[in-house]
């Protein structure tokens, strides 16, 4: 993908009325996050590494964003969401019981672990796993689309949107307290705010997101 | 660093020993006037949210003794709030409850508060008035239910409650009887709202800017919004007109008590069954009891069914109040499909208050529907997080898609209707009977199917906002589905076999009992209700106090 906003850091805003200490408290613990695994056992961990590698691929990069360990943080706190389906089992039953049952399908169709596959392979079984089409006696009652919809997807992308990392890539701005917005109108940014590159020009956005935190 | 609670401290409270936290000062105070348990108070009231907080200040001010309790902590925004979606999850209700039904609401988000101000501190501020035929859906328009109260009774304190939060909106409201301005100017139209605008010039329908509750000029001391956008996540300048900022400051100041980190678990009746006497709540650690001579449930549309069932008795094997089988049913919310579109234009959704723009044009026209009911839709502005997640769950985006997806987030809009859903007897808060909450009380089960009427009313509006994504000229269309808002599950009316209370939220079975909330809905229109709840608690302050007056107390 075309990096839209290149050079554009959150971060550099953080010395400034955009962030307030609440926030710099806030995000400095996401950044410090424990790498995990505290809840999962190593095996469970690895499968939910690579099933966060295919729900958000990170490539190559230097500094991945740690899904696992957001995942596993929150199953070590057992921070709930509030309510669930009624026919899913508590957070760190169905996390338990998810990741298990991904393993034992793709020793079933691959005869190897889910984190040994090749992507394609990875993805097909993501994909019949999301379509309901999984049924190894490890889901036990637990349907699997379910479990995708309601824990995988809604927890994978959530810890990745909370992160500045993807921020930059969306060119979203982040934290803005006290300091808000003035310009609120088509096609108008704030100087703290990410400019988009159009092709060719490239220089320009540069040069204004390296002063976003002016 | 503040000596007093953290934000992260889940157990302390702030508001004790003679006062309570100053909303407008980092680690400031203000006095409170503070009651025993064994002192009956006039009023306790469960819950300090739209509801509660506002008749807990009215009271206050007109002299009775009031203790209101919050489950959840009293904030200082300005210290506690960060600009991030993640770390203000902490504004949200997230003890365990079950959904089901064929079309299960999601909950624990925008739709449930914990805390001093409740689900205001987070909603998104917009501050309309039912349509006045609303009262009477039934005999004005067809269908749905009369409530007990006409438009006119409302009215006035509809105008009271406006005022109290310095709603900012336009001179002429296109919509609804005759009105005067709003009492501050309206705001800037951002660029999500100025697409609604476009669309609906276009489309030959009326809009304006949204009516909110977050001040475009100074208030007190709540400085102008400065367009954060973060407003579903706390108010972190107290620009937001929150029953935090103001019904719970004022009732502090009027000498009501407010009691946070206080989780009631029961209502205490009389041995025989006949009045109410206090409340059984759970703070710091124990249980006590504070005695009193009138109770108020206000703990919205789950806390408040389930509170009343949860205080069942031999004389009140159904949970109090409940001699008509109403509490807990016709539970509604209000359907909430999002159409969304990819613009050319920079649009940056994320700057400014969420609904910016608005067109009640499908509340106001009763021709051209094959639907009973109405809806208003406004111009939106998810953040990242919000956003990705819609895109996993609803679009069901994953991997590179997903990424995809997420890289035309500046160049994204859509519109959310808040549609009316028909109250059900068939939709319900209940009790599950085999799993507790922390505080060893049963946890609800919240069950919801939508009607066939109400599946028309969707698609009509995902529709309708699709034309007008296309006459504003945005591509690539998508919908989703959501809800917002819950209501109805106390319904006040006329009848004692077919409500809960009467139009004064007084309940029938025992007349010392009150709710002040959004479950008294009998229907909900197609607004959101937070305006209503308050007009609704204003009136009642009213009310109790003229009934005092004449010792019908």
């Amino acid at each position: 993908m075309r990096d839209r906003y290149p050079d554009y850091d959150v971060a550099d805003k953080r010395a400034t009325p955009s962030w307030n200490d609440a926030t710099r408290t806030a995000l400095d613990q996401r950044l410090a996050v424990h790498p995990g695994p505290r809840f999962l056992d190593a095996a469970a961990f690895a499968t939910l590494q690579a099933l966060c590698g295919r729900i958000l691929p990170q490539g190559e990069r230097t500094h991945p964003v740690p899904l696992a360990a957001y995942v596993d943080e929150k199953l070590w706190l057992d921070k709930r969401a509030g309510f669930r389906n009624a026919e899913l089992p508590p957070l760190r039953e169905a996390w338990q019981r998810g990741l298990a049952a991904l393993e034992a399908e793709a020793q079933r169709a691959y005869g190897r672990g889910f984190a040994a596959l090749d992507p394609a392979s990875q993805d097909a079984l993501v994909g019949r796993m999301a379509a309901g089409g999984l049924h190894d006696p490890a889901w036990g009652d637990m349907p699997c689309a379910l479990f995708f919809a309601e824990r995988v997807m809604a927890e994978i992308p959530r810890a990745y949107y909370a992160h500045p990392s993807a921020w930059n890539e969306i060119g979203f701005g982040g934290p803005a307290s006290p300091r808000g917005y003035v310009r609120l109108d088509f096609d108008k940014r704030d100087p703290w705010e990410a400019a988009e590159a159009q092709p060719g020009r490239e220089a320009e956005a540069r040069k204004a997101n390296s002063r976003v935190g002016r | 660093m503040s000596t007093s609670a953290s934000p992260h401290d889940p157990v302390t409270p702030r508001a004790k020993d003679g006062r309570a936290p100053d909303v407008f000062v980092p680690d400031g105070w203000v006095p409170m006037r503070c009651h025993a348990d064994t002192e009956e108070v006039d009023f306790a009231i469960v819950g300090a949210g739209a509801g509660g907080a506002t008749l807990a200040a009215r009271l206050a001010e007109k002299g009775f003794s009031v203790v209101c309790f919050d489950a959840g902590p009293y904030w200082r925004p300005l210290e506690d709030f960060a600009s991030d979606e993640l770390a203000q999850e902490m504004l949200y209700w997230t003890d365990p409850r079950i959904t089901g039904g064929a079309d299960p609401i999601a909950l624990a988000g925008n739709n449930c508060g914990k805390g001093v101000g409740g689900s205001t501190v987070h909603f998104s501020m917009v501050s309309l008035r039912f349509r006045p035929e609303w009262f009477k859906s039934r005999s004005k328009l067809g269908y749905g239910y009369d409530w007990p109260v006409t438009y006119e009774e409302i009215a006035p304190y509809y105008d009271q409650a406006e005022r109290a939060l310095s709603i900012s909106g336009p001179v002429k409201y296109p919509w609804g009887p005759p009105r005067g301005p709003y009492p501050y100017r309206p705001h800037e139209v951002n660029a999500p709202g100025l697409i609604l605008g476009r669309a609906a010039d276009r489309m030959g329908i009326k809009w304006c800017s949204t009516p909110l509750a977050t001040v475009s000029a100074p208030h007190g001391k709540s400085p102008p919004c400065v367009y954060r956008g973060y407003c579903h996540y706390g108010c972190s300048t107290n620009a937001k007109q929150s029953a935090l900022v103001v019904w719970a400051a004022r009732a502090v100041k009027a000498g009501a008590e407010i009691r946070d980190m206080a989780m009631v678990g029961q209502v205490e009746t009389s041995a025989d069954g006949a009045r109410a006497t206090g409340v059984r709540y759970h703070r710091e650690g124990e249980w006590r009891v504070q005695k009193a001579r009138n109770v108020v449930v206000s703990g919205y549309a789950i806390e408040t069914p389930r509170l009343l069932l949860n205080s069942a008795t031999p004389k009140h094997p159904n949970g109090l109040a409940n001699s008509s089988g109403c509490v807990g049913a016709y539970l509604t919310t209000q359907s909430g499909p999002g159409v969304w579109a990819t613009f050319e234009e920079d649009i940056r959704w994320s700057k400014g208050p969420p609904n910016m723009a608005v067109t009640e044009h499908w509340n106001y026209t009763d021709e051209g529907k094959d639907f009973h009911g109405g809806y208003a839709f406004m111009s939106q502005g998810p953040l990242a997080r919000e956003w990705g997640q819609n895109l996993a769950t609803s679009r069901g985006l994953w991997g590179e898609d997903l990424q995809r997806g997420m890289a035309d987030y500046n160049h994204t809009m859509g519109f959310v209707p808040v549609g009316e859903v028909e109250p059900r007897a068939c939709n319900t808060v209940t009790l599950v009977d085999d799993e507790f909450d922390q505080y060893g009380l049963k946890i609800p089960k919240v069950t919801f199917s939508y009607s066939d009427n109400d599946k028309r009313l969707i698609e009509h509006s995902v529709k309708f906002m699709g034309h007008m994504l296309d006459a504003a000229g945005g591509r690539d269309q998508w919908r989703n589905d959501d809800t917002s808002h819950l209501l109805g599950t106390c319904r006040m009316g006329d009848d004692p076999r077919t409500s809960v209370v009467n139009a004064d939220g007084r309940s029938w079975d025992i007349p010392n009992l009150w709710v002040c909330d959004g479950s008294l809905f009998a229907t909900t229109g197609g607004v959101n209700p937070s305006l209503t709840i308050q007009a609704l608690a204003l009136r009642c302050a009213d009310r109790i106090e003229s009934l005092a007056r004449r010792g019908e107390l």
